[in-house]
């Protein structure tokens, strides 16, 4: 089913890719024919006929019914052909088959979160198993995104007040690159995901783990996991660095100065206030971009992030 | 030998005053002419700022959010500031009524309003650029550009304020086309490039006012929240883009059809040969701007549109296609048997024959539902529009420029250099933009500040081509200010065309022609008269 892609298409691993990939290839070739009758003609009437001696009058050809007819009518067939292929084929990527998973996708500035109907939840990893169709039910909680999986030729949009419905399924195991292709600012080109296709076994295996959060780990490893998995990464660094948002390193128990003129002191409350509602207090020299994470943490993964964060000493 | 008329309308009436307040449409075509020639220069500095960027991925020149502010910037002053206003309002401007033998356009207190409307709306362009540039591409989505703190509102005042300019225009020729033609110039015996500015003008009337609605109603939303776009106050940011679309879409035709209008003329004109399918030519022009207002939902395949509404809008685009391909033959067929010769303009010609038809046959990639769905906002996009916009329509507007400068200043460039540097705009323009083509349908999405390492090769390709491209407009910019002072003067007629613009002397008299011509054959009656071309005289004199 999957191949390995081609000079102009990525790897086709989704069941509908290759209907894609076949019209894509029909209009390919039929332009190339096109095109190089275009240049033909173009290239040989210009050099057969180039003015040579003397300015001459030249045949008054105005028409020729024949020859425009064909030229009009050959084209438009083709166009219907590509027209039905295509829609078609649009309706394989739009109706959902009744017996698929479904999982709720949830876009934001800048990352992509995923909800089980086991109650896990995962950030830009879309976890799913193979050979079964998957739904995706998805929306935004900002501004528009677009959730695209180049290897699936799986597009749509995440729209805010609103669900759109793609679908796919992909039969071979693998990692495939997931991207955001409707501009949504600052990270737009970091709004980056992979969907990882596995065996039904390592699938549920994954669910159980995802559901017995934590279990295994300290409370800080547990809140590293959480920093790394749920897009924290993206916008604050462990580092000292200044990001989108500011470092996470030896702010707790600082002072931190506000936007707004104020200072507090960065404690436990502070922290979690931070995360759940970040446009309560915005540190001085930052946006207020970070989206709400009420609702999307768990307590307990909101604990192991402060615990985390408390780690992080100068 | 050849002479320059003392008096014309380049030195006649003389002063800067004689030039702000001139209701000479050949001046205010010039005008328009080193406005918009301003504009492509900035617009272009800023491509080839991203290109820099795009060398190599992560960050290695400017920010993520000066990268969006450019990418921006060079979408939005291509298209309100250069593309749309290039070819109608200065070719336009200064051959349009020469070639119906009038006087001027119908309106010419107009036509300058038009002028300083579009220089006041530029103004708040280029105010935005200052005042912390907009970051929301030039299509201005909603909500990213309700929320943006970026300068959102003076662009799009700028682009509501430009409107207008394009609408007076289009009303203007409209009127002059109807009303100024020559005696004896019936409808089908105009030439094609009054057909192409008239379908254009229409759609510049219609459809521009909703453009202005849309913009008006972001700004409000900015201002007043009256939430009709906003989702956070019960708005439907997805209505934001049917307005647009409505209007851009047609707005695309608005760019095209003066490039295939001068394409038309210039096939004819350089292969000393009648067009072939006349009628067909100007019709499918009113078919195009006709169908073009019913395809706008092509650009909204994924936004969560209906099915129903998906199939009919590509279904319709489709449409769109075949009269643009019957064009191309047409061009084609117009060679044959002819006499063809390989002129600078005719060199713009072939390139726009062979680009536009890339752009055109990559626009079925884009048309086809279940093809669209990976392709669309990916470079693939990116270079099918530059391919139609910037291979079809600027290459177009170049071509119109070498074809009628000897006209406008009434000398002529080095056409050696000149033909070199067609060359290298070609090169140059598939350099940057066939990469663009193959990484797009791989997968890169557009828009992107930094990317991942499989498209670097591409993107190195691309932007070594950009500055080529680059070059190549230096060079072209420098021999053509050069001829303006020190070309050798071109002749009244330099390539043996038959429309009237060419009875006149070069440049023309301010009013144009001494006595009313009279239009007593075709505009390509190249079976009938026989025009031997002033620059082919020289040289045999020489």
């Amino acid at each position: 089913m999957e191949n390995a892609g081609s000079f102009w298409l990525p790897k086709a691993a989704s069941s509908y890719a290759a209907d894609v990939d076949g019209l894509f290839y029909f209009i390919l070739y039929a332009s190339v024919v096109f095109f190089v009758l275009v240049v033909f003609g173009l290239i040989y009437f210009s050099i057969r006929y180039r003015k040579r001696g003397k300015t001459e009058l030249t045949p008054g050809i105005s028409h020729n019914t024949k020859l425009e007819v064909t030229w009009t009518v050959i084209p438009t067939l083709l166009i219907m052909v590509v027209f039905v292929w295509g829609f078609r084929g649009y309706m394989k990527m739009r109706v959902v088959p009744k017996d698929a998973i479904e999982i709720r996708v949830t876009a934001q500035k800048w990352f992509w979160s995923f909800d089980y109907q086991e109650g896990v939840n995962s950030v830009g990893d879309l976890v799913v198993p193979a050979g079964k169709p998957i739904k995706l039910l998805i929306s935004s909680r900002d501004v528009i995104h677009s959730l695209f999986v180049p290897d699936f030729r799986l597009k749509m949009d995440a729209v805010p007040n609103r669900y759109t419905i793609a679908w796919f399924q992909a039969d071979d195991l693998g990692e495939h690159q997931l991207f955001c292709t409707e501009y949504c600012g600052t990270e737009h080109s970091k709004m980056l995901g992979k969907v990882r296709v596995l065996s039904q076994g390592d699938y549920e295996n994954w669910i159980n783990e995802n559901s017995q959060l934590g279990k295994g780990l300290t409370l800080e490893e547990f809140g590293q996991q959480v920093y790394e998995n749920k897009g924290c990464m993206t916008c604050h660094s462990i580092d000292g660095t200044a990001k989108i948002g500011p470092t996470f390193k030896g702010v707790f128990g600082h002072e931190v100065k506000l936007a707004n003129g104020e200072t507090v002191l960065a404690d436990e409350n502070y922290i979690r206030e931070s995360i759940l509602e970040p446009q309560a207090k915005v540190v001085a020299g930052f946006q207020p971009v970070m989206p709400p994470y009420q609702g999307i943490l768990r307590p307990e993964e909101v604990d192991a992030l402060i615990a985390f964060i408390k780690s992080l000493k100068e | 030998m050849n002479i320059i008329p003392e008096k014309n309308y380049l030195t006649y009436p003389k002063g800067l005053k004689s030039w702000l307040f001139t209701l000479d449409h050949k001046r205010i075509g010039l005008m328009y002419l080193f406005a918009i020639m301003f504009f492509f220069l900035v617009g272009g500095i800023f491509a080839l700022m991203i290109r820099l960027e795009l060398f190599h991925p992560g960050q290695d020149f400017v920010s993520a959010d000066t990268y969006n502010q450019l990418f921006t910037l060079h979408g939005a002053i291509m298209i309100f500031l250069f593309i749309i206003p290039s070819i109608p309002a200065s070719l336009g401007n200064l051959i349009l009524p020469l070639m119906l033998g009038a006087k001027d356009v119908a309106f010419p207190r107009l036509n300058l309003a038009s002028w300083y409307i579009y220089v006041f709306g530029a103004m708040f362009a280029v105010y935005s650029m200052i005042a912390g540039a907009a970051d929301t591409g030039w299509t201005f989505y909603t909500p990213y550009s309700i929320e943006t703190n970026t300068a959102v509102i003076s662009l799009t005042t700028g682009a509501f304020i430009l409107g207008f300019s394009s609408i007076f225009t289009g009303l203007n020729f409209l009127v002059t086309i109807h009303k100024l033609r020559a005696p004896g110039m019936t409808w089908f015996k105009m030439p094609l490039f009054v057909w192409g500015l008239y379908a254009t003008s229409i759609i510049q009337v219609v459809a521009t006012p909703v453009l202005g609605i849309t913009l008006l109603l972001l700004i409000l939303e900015r201002v007043a929240g009256i939430g009709i776009f906003n989702p956070a106050l019960g708005g439907d940011p997805v209505l934001f883009q049917h307005f647009f679309w409505f209007y851009s879409h047609p707005a695309v035709y608005i760019m095209i059809l003066p490039g295939m209008a001068i394409i038309s003329e210039l096939i004819s004109v350089h292969s000393h040969k009648k067009i072939f399918g006349y009628k067909v030519i100007a019709y499918s022009s009113l078919a195009i701007a006709f169908i073009s207002f019913l395809v706008w939902g092509h650009h909204m395949f994924v936004s969560g549109q209906s099915e129903l509404a998906g199939m009919i809008f590509s279904f319709l685009t489709f449409f769109v296609g075949v009269p643009s391909g019957i064009k191309v033959f047409n061009w084609v067929a117009t060679l044959y048997k002819g006499a063809v010769r390989f002129t600078t303009p005719m060199l713009y010609t072939f390139a726009f024959l062979i680009l536009f038809t890339i752009g055109g046959l990559t626009g079925i990639f884009l048309g086809a539902l279940s093809v669209d769905i990976h392709l669309h906002d990916t470079y693939f996009v990116v270079a099918h529009f530059h391919y139609t916009m910037m291979g079809g329509t600027v290459i177009a507007f170049f071509a119109g420029l070498h074809h009628w400068w000897p006209k406008i200043w009434g000398r002529m460039y080095n056409e050696r250099i000149a033909k070199i540097t067609a060359v290298l705009v070609f090169i140059g323009f598939n350099l940057t933009f066939i990469p663009q083509f193959i990484m797009g349908s791989h997968g890169m999405p557009r828009r992107y500040f930094d990317y991942l390492p499989q498209y670097q090769g591409m993107h190195e390709l691309s932007t070594y081509g950009a500055y080529l491209l680059g070059t190549a407009f230096v060079i072209m910019a420098i021999y053509l200010i050069h001829s303006i002072f020190k070309g050798k003067p071109a002749g009244n007629n330099p390539w043996g065309g038959l429309t009237l613009e060419w009875q006149t002397t070069s440049p023309p008299d301010p009013h144009n022609f001494h006595e009313v011509p009279v239009w007593t054959h075709g505009p390509y009656d190249f079976d009938t008269i026989k025009v031997e071309p002033d620059l082919e005289k020289e040289l045999e004199t020489a």
